[in-house]
């Protein structure tokens, strides 16, 4: 059993549980009444767009950062009584850290590894984050996503029962996004309980069992991947352009559309709609019909399957890069 | 505390430190640089000899031209005394105000002569002086009581030796001060801080692995000074080197622990680098690197005498040019000890993590 010490210590089921959080700071409300609880062993997501309060929140769960009311529980545990405890528990990736250019990998894992008492060898963890090609490279010179590896390895290195990873794969090219995802998903596997920001919602389905969905401060929904997209009641995305410039009676109404049979909501965006429908086929055959009685020639036509991008615009009419 | 981390974050400091070319020039070359420029500026060499003007006699005046004539005669092969040199008529005024020469003799009708001069300037005084007893010699004064001159110049009493301890204080001043503000708000504004505190290391040790690495390299760096000093300037050393490197080791800690308070809040480099110069530009002014602190005016001697960087430099001054003991400068390493325990303090307080 991997974690042994650490879970005779570690009293109930919730590795996180937060309750009624808040931070402002003047009088931004960053954080506004978050609730948040996290099962042990679950890979847990805070999605939402910038300034939703994830980082600001995460903060104060790694005590970091402190909160104007609400409770926070870690592992059972409050970092007002437990600070020295906790520090050894977590692992922790800050959002754009820049470790020190001059050290090499070695150096950094060596000064890393000396502040736990118990953790992983430096070589275990490197072979991990595979960066032993890179072992006596300088920071500096490293790419950003041998970068981002080598944070995480700083975090792994304690060999933590908790991880917070903050927007680990923000500005990184897609090759190494997916090499830091198949990373996350081995540490899932081996029980860890993992807390993740993103505004990916990609990333955001792939790693996460558990996902809070946040904006202005507060959880608007909450559930697995699967749940929040079947609560959008449908389960796919039909977007129609219509061009600018098409005549009057060459057009179609949003209230037209919505009349279609399946269709179970839309939406005017720029130059067209989207509709959620059940199923495709069920719709496109009226589509057509329609736009061959008017005149109408759609200059766009997509579908795609209901992803948590369409919740998060469903709740909040905006979409997530947005911001 | 972890002995390990001590000792990793301790290697760190090392490791950035020594891996900044820049920095190590600037700690280890430039201290050289300025004591060999130095050096030769105040090298050994004879006393200066002073000029002075002799103005022509009124013509037709034998009495007068005799008295210049014995005067211009009695300097003739003699090294210690002003160089005399003829002036035209005309150009007295001139001389005497562009300071060309220090003194004017202006031969008066009948044998008697008239010295001008800025009685403001100490080398006009002496000139004046010496020509004079040049001048009453050649007339035929005698000594009344016989005397003899034995000139001294004794090591230590050079103003290389009053220097090279005042910059061996401004160095440690310098290099421990800048080191630490440098690094640390380095380390802040990249968020490295933040991620350290995050880890279950102890601040304390951080904050101590900065004075540790100090003290390390502080031993180069006196050494390197000392060195030269002793060997190149013939600087004595009089005092116990163990009593030295004390006062230097504690010195350099309580200046560590005055950069740690600087840079406890600062965000940016400029920031740190304003409040930096904010703190030692007083030093190098009131300390007494460059000349005696004690020409202030007693005013402002308190303020002058509780600087860190005075007590610093009394302290290396009073031990390698007296020969002082270590119960000698324990006023001095009292100062610095209390710098050194209420700064670590405050800055532990204050230190703003990210």
């Amino acid at each position: 059993m991997r974690y042994g010490r650490h879970l005779d210590q570690i009293a109930g089921s919730l590795a996180l549980e937060v309750i009624g959080l808040r931070k402002s700071y003047g009088s931004v409300q960053a954080v506004n009444g978050l609730n948040l609880s996290v099962t042990r062993g679950q890979c847990f997501g805070l999605l939402g767009p910038n300034g939703a309060g994830k980082t600001t929140t995460i903060e104060i769960c790694e005590g970091l950062n402190t909160a104007d009311s609400g409770t926070v529980r870690i592992l059972g545990r409050s970092w007002d009584t437990d600070a020295t405890w906790l520090r050894q528990q977590l692992g922790i990736q800050l959002q754009e850290t820049q470790l020190a250019d001059k050290l090499t990998v070695d150096e950094t894992l060596a000064l890393f590894r000396s502040f736990y008492e118990t953790g992983r060898s430096i070589d275990e963890v490197i072979d991990l984050v595979q960066l032993g090609e890179k072992r006596t490279a300088r920071v500096v010179g490293l790419s950003g996503g041998q970068k981002q590896r080598l944070a995480l390895a700083c975090a792994l290195v304690g060999d933590p029962v908790l991880l917070f990873l903050d927007e680990p794969t923000t500005g990184l090219d897609p090759q190494s996004r997916r090499q830091l995802w198949a990373l996350v998903e081995g540490l899932k596997a081996d029980g860890r309980t993992i807390v993740l920001t993103t505004h990916y919602m990609d990333e955001a389905e792939r790693l996460c069992d558990n996902i809070a969905i946040v904006d202005h401060g507060q959880v608007i929904a909450l559930g697995t991947p699967r749940q929040l997209i079947a609560s959008l009641g449908a389960d796919n995305v039909i977007r129609l352009g219509m061009g600018e410039h098409a005549p009057p009676d060459a057009r179609v109404s949003l209230d037209e559309l919505r009349g279609l049979p399946d269709v179970t909501h839309g939406r005017e965006i720029a130059g067209g709609f989207e509709l959620r429908v059940g199923s495709v086929q069920a719709v496109l055959p009226s589509l057509l019909q329609l736009a061959e009685q008017r005149g109408i020639r759609w200059t766009e036509l997509s579908t795609h399957s209901a992803t948590l991008e369409d919740v998060f615009v469903a709740l909040t009419g905006r979409e997530l890069r947005d911001g | 505390m972890r002995l390990a981390s001590l000792r990793q974050l301790t290697l760190t400091r090392f490791r950035e430190f020594i891996r900044e070319p820049e920095a190590v020039f600037w700690t280890f070359v430039f201290p050289l640089l300025l004591a060999g420029g130095l050096a030769i500026a105040f090298r050994d060499k004879a006393p200066e000899r002073a000029l002075v003007g002799v103005a022509p006699a009124p013509s037709g005046d034998a009495a007068a031209a005799g008295v210049v004539q014995a005067l211009m005669l009695a300097a003739r092969g003699d090294s210690g005394v002003p160089r005399l040199r003829p002036l035209p008529a005309d150009s007295v005024e001139e001389v005497l105000r562009t300071g060309a020469v220090a003194v004017v003799v202006v031969p008066q009708v009948g044998g008697g002569v008239e010295y001008r001069y800025d009685a403001a300037r100490n080398e006009a005084r002496v000139a004046r002086q010496q020509t004079d007893d040049l001048l009453q010699r050649a007339q035929g004064r005698a000594d009344v009581v016989p005397i003899r001159d034995v000139t001294v110049r004794e090591r230590g009493s050079r103003y290389i030796d009053f220097f090279l301890p005042g910059l061996l204080a401004m160095n440690i001043m310098g290099s421990s001060i800048w080191s630490l503000a440098f690094a640390i708000v380095t380390q802040r504004s990249k968020r490295l801080l933040k991620r350290l505190a995050a880890t279950p290391m102890s601040r304390l040790e951080y904050l101590l692995s900065f004075v540790l690495s100090r003290l390390l390299f502080l031993g180069l760096e006196i050494g390197v000074l000392l060195g030269f000093g002793a060997l190149v300037l013939d600087v004595p050393i009089r005092g116990s080197i163990g009593t030295l490197l004390l006062m230097a080791f504690i010195g350099a800690a309580a200046f560590g622990a005055i950069g740690l308070l600087v840079s406890s809040r600062s965000r940016t480099v400029e920031g740190v680098s304003g409040l930096t110069n904010f703190v030692m530009l007083p030093m190098w002014i009131f300390s007494g690197v460059f000349f005696s602190s004690g020409n202030f005016p007693a005013a402002i001697q308190p303020f002058v005498q509780a600087l860190p960087l005075t007590a610093l430099v009394n302290g290396l001054r009073a031990i390698m040019l007296q020969g002082v003991g270590l119960g000698g400068v324990l006023p001095q390493l009292a100062v610095l000890g209390a710098y050194l325990v209420v700064s670590l303090a405050v800055a532990l307080r204050i230190f703003r993590w990210q």
